[in-house]
């Protein structure tokens, strides 16, 4: 027989019913919740008179409609309302939170890890396509529909078919200059928003196992980006470390870590589509279009335009094929969201700012992804580093990201942008979306256009 | 509560070709502050459908062409409804009026919001569509679930559905009332949990 991979292992543990092939009835160990998918679902159990099955299995934040400047002063009463339902139905249910204006808050990708609640062996859901985050850790995470989330709270569980499986393997090591956002952007340029439909993937390779666990989140938080809701890691002893002090793991954590390190894939684990890419060949990567395989490397040019998809692309951006990443002009740089707003991103992109000034006519916000995150970062001084170079240092939340809260990328601006995502209006309306690692936004930021971080991380 | 059952569907078709439609394009974030189900069909396509804030149709987007407006049946690319998992892009779908989306492909999230509100998702392969897009606005479409086939004045088509959703469609089933008749089994997994998480 052959082997079987962490996915299928994990499957294996988490099935209450049902037959392979089919949809099977999964147990659920996680459910993180946020105020924009959940109000729907706590409504749909008060008209059936139900309850939340599981709500010491639940936590719940507010993340997406959380003004960054100052968290309290929410002008838009239809966020308010949105905020005040889920404020009022973790208490009616009886569900644990991160209350709104708490130490604890932040994004809900963030503070899942952040307290420990994440962690291998897990089946986690949750109403937001960057769960796959989680799966940094060795759980299998994945994002839901509203009736998903009502399902979830009423039986802890979810039917699912079994996805196929996917293998990424990369191999390699990187040159400075290269990080892990590199690595998934090169990895959806080369292989299409839809190289993960219908498959959960699997991350593995020297140069995955070389990356923190913060660095390991930003690849997996992008899965969702070329069509796998899932995206998974094997749990190592960098796994173990970054988790054995956090709030909520078990107490028996010894217990916990010998079970995990069997929950990793077999030698002989067989997939149904394999890809590898190798780090060393690649550059810093920067979206020229409206989707996230829409990149290029720093010194590639913009490809010719091959259907209608580009052509409607190069179209909403003002760009041309033949252009280059420093040919663009930038009028905002965004730091944030739950790809890259942890404590190392925030130290990498204010390595390139330090000492420096932002240039002019340019709007810079750097957005901690949570409230730990950001009194971490002040206690190394990074807020200074930022708001003396010109940036805006922000209260977390999605923020920018998404654009449901105040922030947004204004009509026709160019925005070098740390988040997941460069759909057409996503920012704001008009907004024209550039994905990048945290070190080329914070480049950007000085330079007012995209510049090679390779060239400068030599003289660092 | 069930669902809407979905057996036998006639109705015509709107193609909309592009590829990687988004469910930020389907329903843009402005729209996701709601807290009820209902009403999101105007806010469909916003950004496509409408050439300013003040909902002025624009007239070159197909949906707003008169002879497309009774369309039911949309023909599209491929991963449609790719990217976030909200299931507001589903609820705009169907209080637009969509009961059936042709596409090449379905982003994984996407595909089970659409089925959980009642519309059956198709995947049909490049030629099937494009001939369906040819079809006149006035052309009718049936979508026989039960016996999974798309019948067309430019031919019949088989399409591919799990027997489990057929199942929930053609009765207008309701997921969680199934669900719970599993109980017994349910609390019996949750005992046999690890017992490090039992704590």
């Amino acid at each position: 027989m052959a082997g079987q991979s962490i996915f299928d292992k994990l499957w294996d543990r988490h099935v209450v019913t049902g037959t392979l092939g089919q949809p099977q009835l999964m147990y659920v160990d996680q459910h993180y919740i946020h105020e924009v998918t959940s109000p729907q679902a706590f409504q749909g159990l008060k008209d059936n008179g139900r309850k939340v099955r599981r709500p010491d299995l639940t936590y719940g934040t507010f993340d997406h409609n959380v003004p960054t400047v100052d968290i309290f002063d929410i002008r838009d009463a239809i966020s308010k309302a949105q905020m005040d339902k889920l404020a009022e139905n973790v208490i009616e249910f009886g569900i644990d939170h991160a209350a709104h204006g708490s130490e604890k808050q932040g994004i809900v990708h963030m503070i899942g890890p952040e307290t420990g609640r994440t962690q291998p062996g897990k089946f986690i859901v949750c109403g937001d396509s960057h769960t796959a985050t989680h799966g940094a850790f060795g759980a299998l995470a994945f994002g839901i529909g509203t009736s998903e989330v009502e399902h979830v709270f009423a039986t802890q569980t979810i039917w699912q078919v079994k996805p196929k499986k996917l293998l990424i393997r990369f191999v390699g090591s990187p040159s400075k200059g290269v990080y892990a956002k590199d690595y998934i952007l090169a990895l959806i340029a080369q292989h299409g928003v839809a190289l993960g439909v219908g498959y959960a993937a699997e991350f593995v390779g020297e140069a995955v196992d070389a990356l923190s666990m913060e660095e390991r989140m930003t690849i997996c938080n992008m899965s969702i980006e070329f069509g796998s809701k899932i995206g998974i890691m094997n749990p190592d002893q960098t796994t173990f470390d970054y988790l054995k002090d956090k709030a909520c793991v078990p107490k028996d954590f010894e217990a916990a870590v010998a079970d995990w390190k069997t929950l990793v894939s077999d030698k002989d684990a067989t997939y149904d589509k394999v890809i590898t890419l190798d780090v060393s060949d690649l550059a810093p990567m920067v979206t020229w279009g409206t989707n996230p395989s829409m990149g290029v490397s720093f010194d590639q040019a913009f490809p010719a335009i091959k259907d209608m998809n580009d052509e409607r692309a190069y179209a909403y951006m003002g760009l041309q094929p033949g252009q280059k990443p420093a040919d663009i002009e930038l009028g905002y740089v965004f730091i944030g969201s739950c790809t890259n707003a942890r404590l190392s991103d925030l130290k990498l992109a204010a390595s390139f700012v330090k000492g420096k000034k932002i240039a002019p006519n340019l709007t810079a916000i750097v957005v901690p992804g949570s409230r730990p995150v950001k009194r971490a970062a002040e206690s190394l001084g990074l807020d200074k580093i930022f708001m003396e170079a010109g940036f805006e240092w922000r209260d977390p939340g999605c923020s920018m990201c998404l654009g449901m809260n105040p922030d947004k990328v204004p009509e026709g601006v160019h925005c070098a942008s740390t988040s997941n995502r460069n759909f057409e209006d996503r920012q704001g309306f008009g907004a024209k979306t550039h994905l990048c690692s945290p070190a080329m936004a914070a480049a950007a930021a000085i330079h007012g256009r995209f510049v090679d971080v390779r060239e400068l991380v030599e003289g660092m | 509560m069930g669902m809407e059952k979905f057996t036998v569907y006639t109705g015509t078709t709107v193609p909309l070709m592009n590829d990687n439609i988004d469910t930020d394009q389907i329903l843009p974030k402005q729209f996701l502050k709601l807290i009820d189900k209902k009403g999101f069909g105007k806010y469909l396509m916003y950004a496509w459908r409408y050439s300013d804030h003040l909902y002025t149709e624009n007239p070159d987007f197909i949906f707003n062409k008169e002879e497309y407006r009774k369309a039911t049946i949309l023909i599209t690319g491929d991963n449609f409804g790719a990217g976030s998992s909200r299931e507001h892009a589903a609820w705009a779908l169907a209080d637009y009026g969509f009961k059936v989306v042709i596409a090449g492909s379905f982003g994984d999230i996407h595909y089970n919001n659409e089925l959980n509100n009642g519309m059956l998702p198709i995947v049909q392969p490049l030629e099937v569509r494009q001939k369906l897009a040819q079809l006149a606005p006035t052309d009718e479409v049936t979508v026989d679930l039960f016996n999974q086939q798309i019948i067309s004045p430019v031919g019949t088509f088989d399409f591919d559905i799990d027997g489990d959703w057929k199942h929930k469609l053609l009765n207008g089933l309701d997921d969680i009332g199934i669900t719970l008749q599993y109980e017994d089994l349910i609390a019996a997994y949750e005992k046999n949990r690890p017992a490090y998480w039992q704590e």
